[in-house]
Protein backbone atom coordinates (compact mmCIF):
# COMPACT_ATOMS: atom_id res chain seq x y z
CA UNK A 1 0.00 0.00 0.00
CA UNK A 2 1.05 3.04 -0.90
CA UNK A 3 2.72 5.36 2.08
CA UNK A 4 1.03 8.86 3.25
CA UNK A 5 2.98 11.29 5.60
CA UNK A 6 2.18 14.83 7.52
CA UNK A 7 4.42 17.33 5.64
CA UNK A 8 2.66 20.12 7.41
CA UNK A 9 0.28 22.01 9.88
CA UNK A 10 -0.77 24.90 11.40
CA UNK A 11 -3.15 26.12 14.53
CA UNK A 12 -5.08 29.25 15.87
CA UNK A 13 -5.42 29.93 19.54
CA UNK A 14 -8.33 28.07 21.34
CA UNK A 15 -10.64 30.70 22.71
CA UNK A 16 -14.22 31.97 23.67
CA UNK A 17 -14.12 34.56 20.44
CA UNK A 18 -16.77 35.27 18.44
CA UNK A 19 -15.36 34.84 15.21
CA UNK A 20 -17.07 33.57 11.69
CA UNK A 21 -16.14 29.92 10.96
CA UNK A 22 -14.82 31.46 7.37
CA UNK A 23 -12.12 32.96 9.13
CA UNK A 24 -11.50 30.75 11.88
CA UNK A 25 -10.56 28.23 8.61
CA UNK A 26 -8.90 30.81 7.03
CA UNK A 27 -6.19 31.58 10.11
CA UNK A 28 -5.59 28.23 10.66
CA UNK A 29 -4.83 27.47 7.13
CA UNK A 30 -2.90 30.67 6.63
CA UNK A 31 -0.71 29.40 9.28
CA UNK A 32 -0.06 26.14 7.81
CA UNK A 33 0.90 27.57 4.77
CA UNK A 34 3.76 30.01 6.60
CA UNK A 35 5.30 27.07 8.36
CA UNK A 36 5.38 24.66 5.45
CA UNK A 37 7.79 25.14 2.81
CA UNK A 38 7.56 25.53 -0.77
CA UNK A 39 4.05 25.16 -0.69
CA UNK A 40 2.21 26.56 -3.45
CA UNK A 41 -1.72 26.64 -3.67
CA UNK A 42 -1.67 24.93 -6.92
CA UNK A 43 0.14 21.84 -5.72
CA UNK A 44 -3.39 20.83 -3.18
CA UNK A 45 -5.46 18.30 -5.03
CA UNK A 46 -8.02 18.02 -2.37
CA UNK A 47 -9.52 20.68 0.55
CA UNK A 48 -11.62 18.85 3.49
CA UNK A 49 -13.23 20.70 6.22
CA UNK A 50 -13.90 19.04 9.36
CA UNK A 51 -16.39 21.04 11.28
CA UNK A 52 -20.12 20.85 12.74
CA UNK A 53 -20.76 24.63 11.99
CA UNK A 54 -23.79 24.71 10.10
CA UNK A 55 -22.27 27.07 7.49
CA UNK A 56 -22.44 25.43 3.65
CA UNK A 57 -20.10 24.67 1.25
CA UNK A 58 -17.28 25.39 3.53
CA UNK A 59 -14.71 23.62 1.65
CA UNK A 60 -15.31 25.54 -1.41
CA UNK A 61 -15.48 28.70 0.25
CA UNK A 62 -12.06 28.42 2.40
CA UNK A 63 -10.81 26.98 -1.26
CA UNK A 64 -11.48 30.09 -2.31
CA UNK A 65 -9.97 32.46 0.26
CA UNK A 66 -6.90 30.57 0.28
CA UNK A 67 -6.51 30.92 -3.54
CA UNK A 68 -7.22 26.95 -4.24
CA UNK A 69 -9.09 25.24 -7.29
CA UNK A 70 -8.89 21.51 -5.84
CA UNK A 71 -10.26 18.57 -7.96
CA UNK A 72 -11.83 17.74 -4.42
CA UNK A 73 -13.50 19.47 -2.08
CA UNK A 74 -16.26 18.53 0.78
CA UNK A 75 -17.20 18.97 4.53
CA UNK A 76 -17.13 16.05 6.59
CA UNK A 77 -18.69 15.91 9.58
CA UNK A 78 -18.93 13.08 12.55
CA UNK A 79 -19.46 15.19 16.21
CA UNK A 80 -16.07 15.23 17.96
CA UNK A 81 -14.38 12.74 15.87
CA UNK A 82 -15.03 14.69 12.42
CA UNK A 83 -10.93 16.07 12.54
CA UNK A 84 -9.84 12.69 12.40
CA UNK A 85 -12.23 10.93 10.04
CA UNK A 86 -11.13 13.90 7.84
CA UNK A 87 -7.60 12.57 8.01
CA UNK A 88 -8.48 8.85 7.41
CA UNK A 89 -10.64 10.53 4.00
CA UNK A 90 -7.61 12.33 2.80
CA UNK A 91 -5.62 9.44 3.14
CA UNK A 92 -7.96 6.85 1.41
CA UNK A 93 -8.29 10.14 -1.21
CA UNK A 94 -3.67 9.74 -1.60
CA UNK A 95 -3.74 6.18 -1.41
CA UNK A 96 -6.29 5.62 -4.27
CA UNK A 97 -4.27 8.01 -6.40
CA UNK A 98 -6.94 10.41 -6.56
CA UNK A 99 -4.73 12.49 -5.06
CA UNK A 100 -1.40 13.28 -3.85
CA UNK A 101 -1.84 16.75 -1.62
CA UNK A 102 -4.60 16.55 0.55
CA UNK A 103 -5.38 19.98 2.80
CA UNK A 104 -7.74 19.29 5.58
CA UNK A 105 -8.89 22.25 7.81
CA UNK A 106 -10.85 21.83 10.81
CA UNK A 107 -13.23 24.72 12.92
CA UNK A 108 -15.79 25.00 15.35
CA UNK A 109 -17.04 28.42 17.05
CA UNK A 110 -17.57 28.10 21.11
CA UNK A 111 -21.61 27.94 20.04
CA UNK A 112 -21.09 24.87 17.73
CA UNK A 113 -24.80 22.89 17.10
CA UNK A 114 -22.54 20.15 17.76
CA UNK A 115 -22.63 19.99 21.87
CA UNK A 116 -26.06 18.45 21.54
CA UNK A 117 -26.98 15.18 19.50
CA UNK A 118 -31.03 16.00 18.74
CA UNK A 119 -31.33 12.42 17.08
CA UNK A 120 -30.62 10.66 20.54
CA UNK A 121 -34.27 11.29 22.60
CA UNK A 122 -33.25 7.50 24.69
CA UNK A 123 -31.48 10.64 26.90
CA UNK A 124 -35.10 12.40 27.32
CA UNK A 125 -34.63 15.36 28.52
CA UNK A 126 -30.73 14.71 29.17
CA UNK A 127 -29.16 15.36 26.23
CA UNK A 128 -26.48 17.23 27.19
CA UNK A 129 -22.92 15.42 27.16
CA UNK A 130 -22.71 16.02 31.34
CA UNK A 131 -25.10 13.67 31.66
CA UNK A 132 -23.99 10.70 29.75
CA UNK A 133 -20.11 11.83 30.90
CA UNK A 134 -21.55 11.60 34.85
CA UNK A 135 -22.96 8.21 34.09
CA UNK A 136 -19.96 6.62 32.87
CA UNK A 137 -18.18 8.60 36.13
CA UNK A 138 -20.60 6.90 38.27
CA UNK A 139 -19.85 3.52 36.71
CA UNK A 140 -16.65 3.48 35.88
CA UNK A 141 -15.81 4.85 39.59
CA UNK A 142 -17.75 1.91 40.71
CA UNK A 143 -16.63 -0.56 38.59
CA UNK A 144 -13.06 0.21 39.76
CA UNK A 145 -13.53 1.25 43.16
CA UNK A 146 -12.18 4.95 42.22
CA UNK A 147 -13.23 8.75 43.70
CA UNK A 148 -13.94 11.82 42.14
CA UNK A 149 -10.50 12.67 43.79
CA UNK A 150 -8.75 9.99 41.86
CA UNK A 151 -10.56 11.40 38.26
CA UNK A 152 -9.75 15.06 39.04
CA UNK A 153 -5.92 14.08 38.93
CA UNK A 154 -6.83 14.29 35.16
CA UNK A 155 -8.27 17.72 34.99
CA UNK A 156 -4.58 18.79 37.14
CA UNK A 157 -2.57 16.86 34.98
CA UNK A 158 -3.78 18.65 31.99
CA UNK A 159 -4.41 21.92 33.38
CA UNK A 160 -0.22 21.78 34.11
CA UNK A 161 0.01 20.33 30.55
CA UNK A 162 -1.57 22.69 28.57
CA UNK A 163 0.27 25.73 30.28
CA UNK A 164 3.39 24.35 28.20
CA UNK A 165 0.42 24.67 24.89
CA UNK A 166 0.60 28.32 23.13
CA UNK A 167 -2.54 27.42 21.62
CA UNK A 168 -4.73 25.85 24.66
CA UNK A 169 -7.93 27.95 25.89
CA UNK A 170 -6.65 27.03 29.65
CA UNK A 171 -3.28 28.47 30.38
CA UNK A 172 -3.55 28.41 34.86
CA UNK A 173 -3.00 25.34 36.65
CA UNK A 174 -5.60 24.00 39.08
CA UNK A 175 -5.36 21.94 41.85
CA UNK A 176 -7.27 18.79 43.23
CA UNK A 177 -9.24 20.54 45.83
CA UNK A 178 -9.53 23.34 42.51
CA UNK A 179 -11.52 20.72 40.75
CA UNK A 180 -13.40 19.16 43.77
CA UNK A 181 -14.57 22.81 44.66
CA UNK A 182 -15.38 24.00 41.04
CA UNK A 183 -18.83 24.00 40.48
CA UNK A 184 -21.19 21.03 40.68
CA UNK A 185 -22.97 19.97 37.28
CA UNK A 186 -24.14 16.69 39.06
CA UNK A 187 -23.43 14.52 41.92
CA UNK A 188 -20.21 12.78 39.57
CA UNK A 189 -19.05 15.61 37.50
CA UNK A 190 -17.44 18.94 38.62
CA UNK A 191 -17.00 22.08 35.86
CA UNK A 192 -13.51 21.15 36.02
CA UNK A 193 -14.17 17.55 34.78
CA UNK A 194 -14.92 18.98 31.79
CA UNK A 195 -13.81 19.83 28.87
CA UNK A 196 -15.14 23.40 27.63
CA UNK A 197 -16.66 24.48 23.75
CA UNK A 198 -14.65 26.91 22.29
CA UNK A 199 -13.74 28.86 19.62
CA UNK A 200 -10.61 27.33 17.63
CA UNK A 201 -9.18 25.99 14.08
CA UNK A 202 -6.28 23.66 13.27
CA UNK A 203 -5.39 22.52 9.76
CA UNK A 204 -2.75 19.42 8.56
CA UNK A 205 -1.31 18.55 5.42
CA UNK A 206 -1.02 15.29 4.33
CA UNK A 207 0.98 14.17 1.07
CA UNK A 208 1.86 10.88 -1.06
CA UNK A 209 5.40 9.37 -0.46
CA UNK A 210 6.31 10.39 -4.05
CA UNK A 211 6.06 14.64 -3.18
CA UNK A 212 6.22 14.68 0.42
CA UNK A 213 10.19 15.63 0.73
CA UNK A 214 9.39 18.77 -1.35
CA UNK A 215 7.57 20.20 2.03
CA UNK A 216 9.46 18.53 5.00
CA UNK A 217 12.79 16.56 5.59
CA UNK A 218 10.62 14.99 8.64
CA UNK A 219 7.71 13.38 7.18
CA UNK A 220 5.41 11.67 9.84
CA UNK A 221 3.96 8.48 8.76
CA UNK A 222 0.36 7.15 9.12
CA UNK A 223 1.04 3.33 9.38
CA UNK A 224 -2.71 2.53 11.59
CA UNK A 225 -5.93 3.58 11.20
CA UNK A 226 -8.78 1.92 13.19
CA UNK A 227 -12.19 3.21 12.93
CA UNK A 228 -15.50 1.81 14.60
CA UNK A 229 -18.84 3.39 15.34
CA UNK A 230 -21.30 0.64 17.24
CA UNK A 231 -24.36 2.85 17.50
CA UNK A 232 -25.12 6.57 17.56
CA UNK A 233 -27.20 7.05 20.80
CA UNK A 234 -25.64 6.87 24.61
CA UNK A 235 -27.55 4.11 25.99
CA UNK A 236 -26.79 1.32 23.02
CA UNK A 237 -23.06 1.34 24.47
CA UNK A 238 -23.23 -2.20 26.16
CA UNK A 239 -21.70 -0.85 29.51
CA UNK A 240 -20.83 2.59 31.14
CA UNK A 241 -17.86 1.47 32.12
CA UNK A 242 -15.79 0.77 28.97
CA UNK A 243 -15.35 2.65 25.72
CA UNK A 244 -16.19 -1.04 23.09
CA UNK A 245 -15.81 1.51 20.01
CA UNK A 246 -12.88 2.36 20.81
CA UNK A 247 -11.40 -1.35 21.48
CA UNK A 248 -12.11 -1.61 18.57
CA UNK A 249 -10.82 0.68 16.15
CA UNK A 250 -7.55 0.35 18.65
CA UNK A 251 -7.43 -3.21 17.30
CA UNK A 252 -7.47 -3.00 14.04
CA UNK A 253 -4.85 0.42 13.91
CA UNK A 254 -2.64 -1.74 16.18
CA UNK A 255 -3.02 -4.53 13.23
CA UNK A 256 -2.35 -2.60 10.67
CA UNK A 257 0.72 -0.78 11.59
CA UNK A 258 2.40 -3.95 13.42
CA UNK A 259 2.51 -1.94 16.69
CA UNK A 260 1.16 -3.67 19.77
CA UNK A 261 0.79 -0.86 22.52
CA UNK A 262 3.91 -1.60 24.42
CA UNK A 263 5.01 0.53 21.37
CA UNK A 264 3.60 3.44 21.87
CA UNK A 265 5.88 6.72 23.32
CA UNK A 266 3.28 9.35 23.47
CA UNK A 267 -0.55 9.16 23.00
CA UNK A 268 -3.49 11.69 22.49
CA UNK A 269 -6.55 10.67 23.92
CA UNK A 270 -10.42 11.98 24.09
CA UNK A 271 -10.68 13.16 27.26
CA UNK A 272 -13.55 15.19 26.95
CA UNK A 273 -14.49 14.79 30.48
CA UNK A 274 -11.91 13.51 33.54
CA UNK A 275 -12.84 9.86 33.07
CA UNK A 276 -12.60 9.15 29.48
CA UNK A 277 -8.94 9.61 29.80
CA UNK A 278 -8.37 6.20 32.15
CA UNK A 279 -11.42 4.91 30.29
CA UNK A 280 -9.20 5.26 26.62
CA UNK A 281 -6.39 4.25 28.37
CA UNK A 282 -8.21 0.79 29.26
CA UNK A 283 -9.88 0.21 26.47
CA UNK A 284 -6.90 0.78 24.12
CA UNK A 285 -5.02 -1.60 25.47
CA UNK A 286 -2.30 0.51 27.03
CA UNK A 287 -3.17 -1.00 30.40
CA UNK A 288 -5.00 -3.64 31.83
CA UNK A 289 -8.40 -2.94 32.34
CA UNK A 290 -9.51 0.18 35.40
CA UNK A 291 -5.49 0.49 35.70
CA UNK A 292 -5.78 3.62 33.68
CA UNK A 293 -6.10 5.85 36.80
CA UNK A 294 -3.02 4.06 37.98
CA UNK A 295 -1.03 5.26 34.32
CA UNK A 296 -2.04 8.82 34.95
CA UNK A 297 -1.09 8.95 38.24
CA UNK A 298 2.32 7.74 37.96
CA UNK A 299 2.78 10.16 34.36
CA UNK A 300 1.85 12.69 36.92
CA UNK A 301 3.72 11.91 39.81
CA UNK A 302 6.96 11.98 37.55
CA UNK A 303 6.05 15.04 35.67
CA UNK A 304 5.89 12.40 32.63
CA UNK A 305 3.54 14.08 29.80
CA UNK A 306 3.46 10.96 27.40
CA UNK A 307 -0.58 11.24 28.10
CA UNK A 308 -1.80 14.31 26.57
CA UNK A 309 1.24 16.57 26.58
CA UNK A 310 -0.51 19.45 24.57
CA UNK A 311 -3.05 19.47 27.62
CA UNK A 312 -6.30 17.16 26.11
CA UNK A 313 -8.80 18.17 25.35
CA UNK A 314 -9.91 19.69 29.07
CA UNK A 315 -6.88 21.64 29.29
CA UNK A 316 -6.70 22.97 25.32
CA UNK A 317 -10.17 23.31 24.69
CA UNK A 318 -12.75 21.55 22.17
CA UNK A 319 -13.93 23.00 19.09
CA UNK A 320 -15.03 20.31 18.25
CA UNK A 321 -14.32 19.63 14.28
CA UNK A 322 -10.60 21.09 15.21
CA UNK A 323 -9.83 18.83 17.93
CA UNK A 324 -8.93 15.69 16.48
CA UNK A 325 -6.83 17.23 14.08
CA UNK A 326 -4.99 19.52 16.85
CA UNK A 327 -4.43 16.01 18.54
CA UNK A 328 -2.84 14.70 15.18
CA UNK A 329 -0.62 18.04 15.06
CA UNK A 330 0.43 17.25 18.32
CA UNK A 331 1.72 14.13 17.66
CA UNK A 332 3.49 14.55 14.94
CA UNK A 333 5.21 17.59 16.44
CA UNK A 334 6.35 15.08 19.12
CA UNK A 335 7.86 12.64 16.61
CA UNK A 336 9.50 15.28 14.52
CA UNK A 337 11.10 16.48 18.00
CA UNK A 338 9.57 19.97 17.16
CA UNK A 339 7.06 20.01 20.80
CA UNK A 340 9.57 22.58 22.61
CA UNK A 341 8.66 22.64 26.27
CA UNK A 342 6.38 19.37 26.07
CA UNK A 343 8.81 17.77 23.84
CA UNK A 344 8.25 13.46 25.73
CA UNK A 345 11.94 11.41 25.43
CA UNK A 346 12.28 9.11 22.74
CA UNK A 347 9.00 9.55 21.06
CA UNK A 348 9.40 7.58 17.67
CA UNK A 349 5.90 6.43 17.63
CA UNK A 350 2.62 7.66 18.60
CA UNK A 351 -1.43 7.23 19.11
CA UNK A 352 -3.90 9.41 18.42
CA UNK A 353 -7.58 8.63 19.62
CA UNK A 354 -10.52 10.41 19.17
CA UNK A 355 -14.03 9.70 19.75
CA UNK A 356 -18.12 11.03 19.26
CA UNK A 357 -21.11 10.94 21.13
CA UNK A 358 -19.55 8.65 23.91
CA UNK A 359 -17.77 6.30 22.68
CA UNK A 360 -20.45 5.35 19.99
CA UNK A 361 -17.69 5.80 17.56
CA UNK A 362 -13.94 6.53 17.81
CA UNK A 363 -10.90 6.94 15.50
CA UNK A 364 -7.49 5.56 16.30
CA UNK A 365 -4.31 6.77 14.76
CA UNK A 366 -1.25 5.83 14.64
CA UNK A 367 1.94 7.57 13.85
CA UNK A 368 5.67 7.19 13.37
CA UNK A 369 8.51 8.92 12.19
CA UNK B 1 -50.93 6.68 14.62
CA UNK B 2 -46.94 7.52 15.11
CA UNK B 3 -44.47 7.55 17.70
CA UNK B 4 -44.43 10.80 18.41
CA UNK B 5 -47.97 11.99 18.04
CA UNK B 6 -49.05 9.29 20.93
CA UNK B 7 -45.97 10.50 23.21
CA UNK B 8 -47.45 14.02 22.66
CA UNK B 9 -50.27 13.05 24.51
CA UNK B 10 -48.44 10.75 27.12
CA UNK B 11 -48.58 7.27 25.74
CA UNK B 12 -45.17 5.10 25.71
CA UNK B 13 -44.90 3.14 22.47
CA UNK B 14 -42.45 1.40 21.06
CA UNK B 15 -41.49 0.03 17.35
CA UNK B 16 -41.76 -3.84 17.14
CA UNK B 17 -40.76 -5.94 13.89
CA UNK B 18 -43.85 -7.95 12.50
CA UNK B 19 -40.94 -10.55 11.21
CA UNK B 20 -38.56 -11.11 13.84
CA UNK B 21 -40.44 -9.84 16.63
CA UNK B 22 -37.33 -8.02 17.82
CA UNK B 23 -37.87 -4.47 19.51
CA UNK B 24 -36.57 -1.60 17.69
CA UNK B 25 -35.48 1.61 19.45
CA UNK B 26 -34.93 4.81 18.62
CA UNK B 27 -38.75 3.92 16.97
CA UNK B 28 -38.49 3.70 13.24
CA UNK B 29 -40.65 2.28 10.03
CA UNK B 30 -38.24 -0.73 9.37
CA UNK B 31 -36.46 -3.12 11.57
CA UNK B 32 -32.48 -2.97 12.03
CA UNK B 33 -32.22 -6.83 12.21
CA UNK B 34 -34.30 -8.34 9.42
CA UNK B 35 -35.49 -4.41 7.18
CA UNK B 36 -38.81 -5.77 8.15
CA UNK B 37 -41.66 -3.70 8.68
CA UNK B 38 -42.50 -2.42 12.18
CA UNK B 39 -45.30 -1.98 13.69
CA UNK B 40 -46.38 -0.58 17.33
CA UNK B 41 -47.04 -1.52 20.39
CA UNK B 42 -47.61 0.02 23.88
CA UNK B 43 -44.44 -0.51 26.14
CA UNK B 44 -44.54 -1.74 29.51
CA UNK B 45 -43.96 1.05 32.08
CA UNK B 46 -41.95 -0.85 34.01
CA UNK B 47 -38.11 -0.94 34.33
CA UNK B 48 -35.20 -1.91 35.92
CA UNK B 49 -32.18 1.02 37.44
CA UNK B 50 -28.86 0.06 35.61
CA UNK B 51 -27.37 3.30 36.49
CA UNK B 52 -27.74 6.75 37.81
CA UNK B 53 -26.71 10.28 39.39
CA UNK B 54 -28.34 13.44 40.56
CA UNK B 55 -28.67 16.94 39.27
CA UNK B 56 -29.40 19.21 41.57
CA UNK B 57 -31.78 18.41 43.53
CA UNK B 58 -33.61 15.49 41.44
CA UNK B 59 -31.80 12.34 40.58
CA UNK B 60 -31.94 10.69 37.02
CA UNK B 61 -31.58 6.98 35.91
CA UNK B 62 -30.82 4.79 32.87
CA UNK B 63 -33.51 1.93 33.04
CA UNK B 64 -33.78 -1.11 31.12
CA UNK B 65 -37.35 -1.29 30.01
CA UNK B 66 -38.50 -4.95 28.35
CA UNK B 67 -35.02 -6.11 28.98
CA UNK B 68 -34.50 -4.51 25.38
CA UNK B 69 -34.72 -0.93 25.57
CA UNK B 70 -32.45 1.99 28.12
CA UNK B 71 -33.84 5.12 28.91
CA UNK B 72 -33.12 8.06 30.66
CA UNK B 73 -35.54 9.93 32.83
CA UNK B 74 -35.87 11.85 35.79
CA UNK B 75 -36.59 9.81 39.54
CA UNK B 76 -39.26 12.22 41.17
CA UNK B 77 -39.73 9.83 43.70
CA UNK B 78 -38.14 7.18 45.63
CA UNK B 79 -34.07 6.48 46.07
CA UNK B 80 -32.48 4.99 43.20
CA UNK B 81 -30.03 1.87 43.73
CA UNK B 82 -28.78 -0.61 41.10
CA UNK B 83 -31.57 -3.31 40.12
CA UNK B 84 -34.32 -1.55 41.80
CA UNK B 85 -37.31 -1.56 39.89
CA UNK B 86 -39.07 1.92 38.38
CA UNK B 87 -42.21 2.79 37.06
CA UNK B 88 -42.58 5.89 34.06
CA UNK B 89 -45.49 7.43 35.89
CA UNK B 90 -44.97 10.35 32.90
CA UNK B 91 -44.11 10.56 29.45
CA UNK B 92 -44.23 13.31 27.08
CA UNK B 93 -42.71 16.23 24.72
CA UNK B 94 -41.81 19.77 25.74
CA UNK B 95 -39.62 22.13 23.70
CA UNK B 96 -39.11 19.29 21.30
CA UNK B 97 -37.68 17.54 24.13
CA UNK B 98 -38.78 13.79 24.89
CA UNK B 99 -39.16 13.38 28.83
CA UNK B 100 -39.51 10.20 30.67
CA UNK B 101 -40.71 10.81 34.81
CA UNK B 102 -39.80 7.53 36.41
CA UNK B 103 -41.16 7.14 40.17
CA UNK B 104 -38.68 3.90 42.18
CA UNK B 105 -40.26 1.02 43.38
CA UNK B 106 -39.68 -0.26 46.78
Amino acid sequence: MPKVAIVGYGQTKFSKDNFKIESVLQNATKNLFDSTSNLSQKDIDAVLVSTNNNSKYLSAILSEMIGIKPKIAHTIESLCNSGTNSIVAAYSYIVSGLAELVLISGAERYDSPGNILEWDNLRGEFKHPIFWASIFSKSYKRKHSLTDEDLALVSVKNHRQSIKNPYAFSQKAVSIEDVLNSKKLTDDLRLLDCSRPCTGGASILLASENICKTFTDNPVWITGIGQKTTSASFTKNSTFDKMESTKLAALHAFQMSNHTPNNIDVIEVHDAFSVCEPMALDSIGLVKEGEGIKMIKEAYLTENSKINPRGGLIGSGHPLGATGIAQTIEITQQLQSNAGKRQVDNANVGLVHNMSAAATSSTVLVLEK
Amino acid sequence: MNFESELRNGNFLISECNHCKKIVWPSSEFCNECLGRNSWRKCSRTGKIIEFSKHEESYFCVAVIENSIKLIGEITSGSPKIGKKVVIIDCGIVNDNYFFKMKVLD
